[in-house]
């Protein structure tokens, strides 16, 4: 696929690594009717008298200035670095904007996926991937696929949002030049203002009504960054202050008028219908205002949240059964009868000859597993729905602005531009506020209260039972070892197909081969001759869906444990042995970073052991050691060194900050955590059965962040990969033992 | 009528006396600092205090509440200059935020009995205190960090 003209619309679908045609097309579609198009400014509609807005990014009236943050933010910071993107270039401090996150539309398409859909691996920089990248980009514009996800939140914005702003800048400089008659070369900006050279300043919000009647500065270029003023270096998230002082409202904490509370209780066998159900009791219990029938199961409107948990907790349902399997250890059977080309996803890559790699020297098999885990970010599901006859509000935080607007519309039978939606500062996603259980259900009983809105929470028992989980993967690899190298390795998994059901579920189905499985199984940066990566997607299984890290959260773990059973097979330290074998130098760099951080040496002894792991996702190189004591408790976790290479770290703190959670992340489910089916629900609907990691876990997690990589990478993801096969490999340091199936407490105690 | 204060102010409210004091602050009372995670103590995000002991206000059934003072992070007395939101604020503790105003009235009561606390201490008054998106190095560091800044005040 090495020329433009390979990319015609079904050869690009076909050799797509992330189904990117399979959001395109869907999507597309629906663009292609609607009248609002990538290159138009949403906020032109709305603006007020002697305002202007200059792109979809920044409005000015004369009495505020308002950047618009693009993406949701679900806890990384989107709310503070994209309106400081902005604000660098326009060189505004902060307290002199205000924020708000953007309305739906295809405007705030995310340019930040067109190197994860492009079937390439990241390191590869080639014209033809370049080239795949460019075409995909492409057909994200025409897509309006605006979502907040795969670690996309810098990469999509870091160039258009430092445009938009020195777009304003100019503009505003080329105002005051009119209304000033000094030439725009002898003006400059600080701190909010234009300042002439006899010192006089015009505020930017007194030049609104002017510059909206001058054409933009469409050519203005961002800054140098070593001219940046905060950028670059620490500087304080705007939203800390708000949230450590208990101000900042979530989804969860708004309320309105004449507002009435729901709550609900959904067929646990998720997707099926209520066949039937008695509320004889609910009826009378306290502060009950209406029991109402929903598609699939029973909701209470009451004076208060908690009237409305405990009477539809007294409602006695009758569910239809699921339609995949009702026990945990049948799903397990359909994924090790997976292994059959009639379920072949896709074989991603293929160098040398396999089989006759793996006859050379000393076989290696191992099988691994990864179990069906939750997202349940602290705050629960929740929204505001408001319907009238002409449409219908919502207010709920969101990852996909514009396909709530179509799930609530489907929902109700209303049409997608009759949703108002308000985005809301979310507790956490990790990739559930990226699915729509909340948002359907919402429309479907606001539909019924016609008129009076309804806040929605989600008991977090309710939310665990509905909780679309991560994907259950199992992996055979195969390999083998000849005088002291690796000399093939042939990874296969069976797994469900996590994106693939997002995108169905979101209105934009694909039969492209789930993308996400190839992640961490194909991009593997080692110097083995024979090399195979092969998915294999399992049917008629729970549905499943992106969590932190998605597909690499599973085939890291396989992958960077195979590699180090091949290494000790082999006879290797695991350590030297990766950096020798890393093709691409700076992913070296990265290794070898944590290698000097760690002060790697080879075995520790007396029960410690280290282990480490290095997995790209998202296009972001990250390799980690994880150091443990094996002591008469269990297991103790002492310390982890992360080496991170995004490009351009551009907020240092809260970098830190991300990459430090996503270790605990990493850890604690790797550590404890499954989703368990018995009778079509899961097992597990609160946090004594899902628990992670509490901080008496939590070890010393030092950082570094590289700027080596040629393009600017995201965080929030990355570092959640090589936690988990990290942990593993330090554990059979330490002890002999080799975990190859998660969560690790069923084989080995923690402390 | 149930009759309770809340941030020094005298509050009644029509429930019943089931219902936990969390519910009453959030939805009755519209005091949201307290927040829902799990309903059954596995959290800590509801954590206020109650005539000054933290505890967890899903927990806590008006009934037994009523005639007691409730203070919630709206209420501390002089926030700006509270070492604990201090310190909060300087390691820029929150991602997400949603755990934090439970955590930050956790660690004030841990400061007020111990002090200097170890992070043995800090591991034992703070497991119950979930956070989803892993702050915990920046909670440990921020206790340290107030527990110092009062020793230096005193």
């Amino acid at each position: 696929m090495s020329h433009m003209h390979a990319f015609s619309r079904r050869a690009f679908v076909f050799g797509s690594a992330a189904v990117a045609g399979g959001i395109a097309f869907g999507a597309y579609s629906r663009a292609e009717a609607a009248a609002p198009s990538a290159d138009g400014n949403p906020l032109a509609a709305g603006l007020g008298p002697n305002s202007v807005t200059f792109n979809p990014w920044v409005e000015i009236s004369p009495e505020k200035i308002t950047l618009i943050a693009q993406h949701a933010d679900i806890g990384q910071g989107v709310g503070s670095v994209q309106p400081i993107m902005i604000a660098e270039e326009m060189d505004l401090d902060p307290g002199q904007f205000e924020i708000r996150f953007a309305d739906p539309s295809p405007a705030y398409f995310n340019t930040g996926f067109a190197d994860e859909f492009a079937p390439f691996v990241a390191a590869d920089q080639s014209p033809a991937a370049e080239e795949a990248r460019a075409a995909t980009l492409e057909w994200l514009r025409k897509s309006g696929l605006q979502m907040t996800g795969g670690s996309s939140t810098i990469p999509d914005t870091y160039h258009k949002l430092r445009v938009a702003g020195a777009v304003a800048r100019e503009t505003l400089k080329a105002a005051a030049a009119k209304r000033s008659g000094v030439a725009m070369a002898d003006l400059r900006t600080q701190s909010g203002h234009v300042i002439l050279p006899n010192g006089t300043k015009i505020a930017y919000v007194a030049l609104a009504a002017e510059a909206s009647k001058i054409p933009p500065v469409l050519d203005a270029q961002p800054r140098d960054p070593s001219n940046w003023r905060m950028l670059g270096k620490p500087m304080m998230r705007l939203d800390v202050r708000a949230k450590v002082m208990g101000e900042l409202k979530f989804g969860i904490d708004l309320k309105t008028d004449g507002m009435l509370y729901a709550s609900v209780k959904l067929n646990p066998s998720k997707g099926q219908p209520l066949k039937s159900y008695d509320a004889s009791k609910a009826q009378s219990m306290p502060g009950v205002k209406k029991i109402l029938e929903i598609n699939n199961g029973v909701a209470v409107i009451a004076t208060n949240s908690w009237y409305a948990m405990k009477a539809v907790d007294a409602i006695a349902c009758e569910w239809a059964p699921s339609v995949y399997p009702a026990e945990q250890a049948d799903h397990w059977k359909v994924l090790e009868s997976s292994f059959k080309p009639e379920f072949l996803g896709k074989e991603w890559r293929k160098i040398g000859d396999i089989d006759t790699g793996l006859k050379t020297g000393r076989l290696v098999q191992a099988e691994y597993r990864a179990p069906y885990v939750a997202h349940q970010p602290l705050e629960p599901l929740n929204g505001i729905g408001l319907v009238t006859d002409k449409g219908m509000e919502i207010w709920v935080g969101h990852q996909s602005p514009r396909f709530v607007q179509y799930v609530a519309a489907t929902a109700i039978g209303l049409k997608p531009e009759q949703i108002t939606f308000h985005n809301q500062w979310t507790g956490g996603s990790f990739g559930h506020r990226l699915e729509y259980e909340n948002v359907r259900v919402l429309a479907e009983i606001a539909n019924q209260m016609k008129g009076t809105p309804i806040k929605l929470v989600f008991s977090r028992e309710e939310d665990f039972l509905q909780d679309i989980p991560r994907q259950i993967a199992l992996a055979r690899h195969r390999g083998s070892v000849d005088r002291s190298k690796i000399v093939a390795a042939d990874l296969q998994l069976a797994s469900t197909a996590p994106l693939k059901g997002l995108l169905e579920r979101s209105g934009t189905p694909s039969k492209d081969p789930d993308g996400q499985l190839a992640a961490g199984l194909w991009n593997v940066y080692y110097d083995i001759p024979n090399f195979r990566a092969t998915s294999y997607e399992a049917q008629g299984l729970s549905p499943s869906t992106t969590w932190r890290s998605v597909g690499a959260s599973t085939s890291g773990f396989f992958t960077e444990s195979f590699i180090d059973e091949l290494i000790h097979a082999a006879g290797l330290d695991p350590m030297k042995a990766r950096i020798a074998m890393c093709t691409v130098p700076h992913y070296r760099k990265v290794l070898e970073t944590v290698a000097e951080m760690s002060d790697w040496k080879g075995p520790l002894g007396n029960g410690r052991g280290r282990g480490v792991a290095f997995v790209e996702s998202f296009g972001t190189p990250v390799a980690e050691v994880v150091e443990v004591t094996a002591t008469d408790r269990g297991i103790r976790i002492d310390k982890v060194w992360v080496a991170v290479d995004v490009g351009k770290v551009v907020d240092p703190v809260n970098f830190e900050n991300q990459v430090q959670g996503g270790v605990v992340w990493g850890l604690g489910h790797a550590i404890n955590c499954e989703l368990t089916y018995a009778k079509g629900a899961v097992q597990q609907t609160n946090y004594n059965h899902h628990e992670a990691m509490r901080i008496y876990q939590c070890p010393v997690i030092e950082v570094r962040g590289l700027e080596n990589d040629p393009k600017v990478r995201g965080v929030g993801e990355p570092p959640v990969p090589p936690a988990a096969p990290a942990l593993a490999n330090a554990i059979f340091a330490a002890t002999g033992r080799r975990i190859r199936e998660m969560p690790f407490n069923k084989f080995i105690d923690f402390v | 009528m149930i009759e309770l204060t809340v941030n020094g102010i005298k509050r009644q409210v029509d429930v019943v006396p089931e219902m936990p004091l969390l519910w009453v602050l959030r939805d009755e009372l519209g005091v949201t600092s307290a927040k829902y995670g799990c309903g059954v103590a596995q959290c800590g995000a509801c954590t206020v205090h109650i005539d000054g002991k933290a505890v967890r206000s899903c927990q806590s059934h008006i009934g037994e509440v009523a005639g007691k003072s409730v203070v919630t992070l709206e209420g501390l007395h002089n926030k700006d200059q509270n070492p604990v939101l201090q310190a909060w604020i300087a390691h820029q503790v929150p991602q997400c935020g949603y755990c934090q105003t439970g955590q930050i009235m956790q660690a004030i009561s841990l400061l007020a009995s111990i002090p200097q606390p170890t992070d043995e201490q800090i591991n034992q008054v703070m497991s119950g205190n979930l956070c989803r998106c892993g702050t915990y190095p920046r909670i440990r560091a921020a206790i340290h960090a107030a527990a110092a800044n009062k020793m230096a005040e005193k």
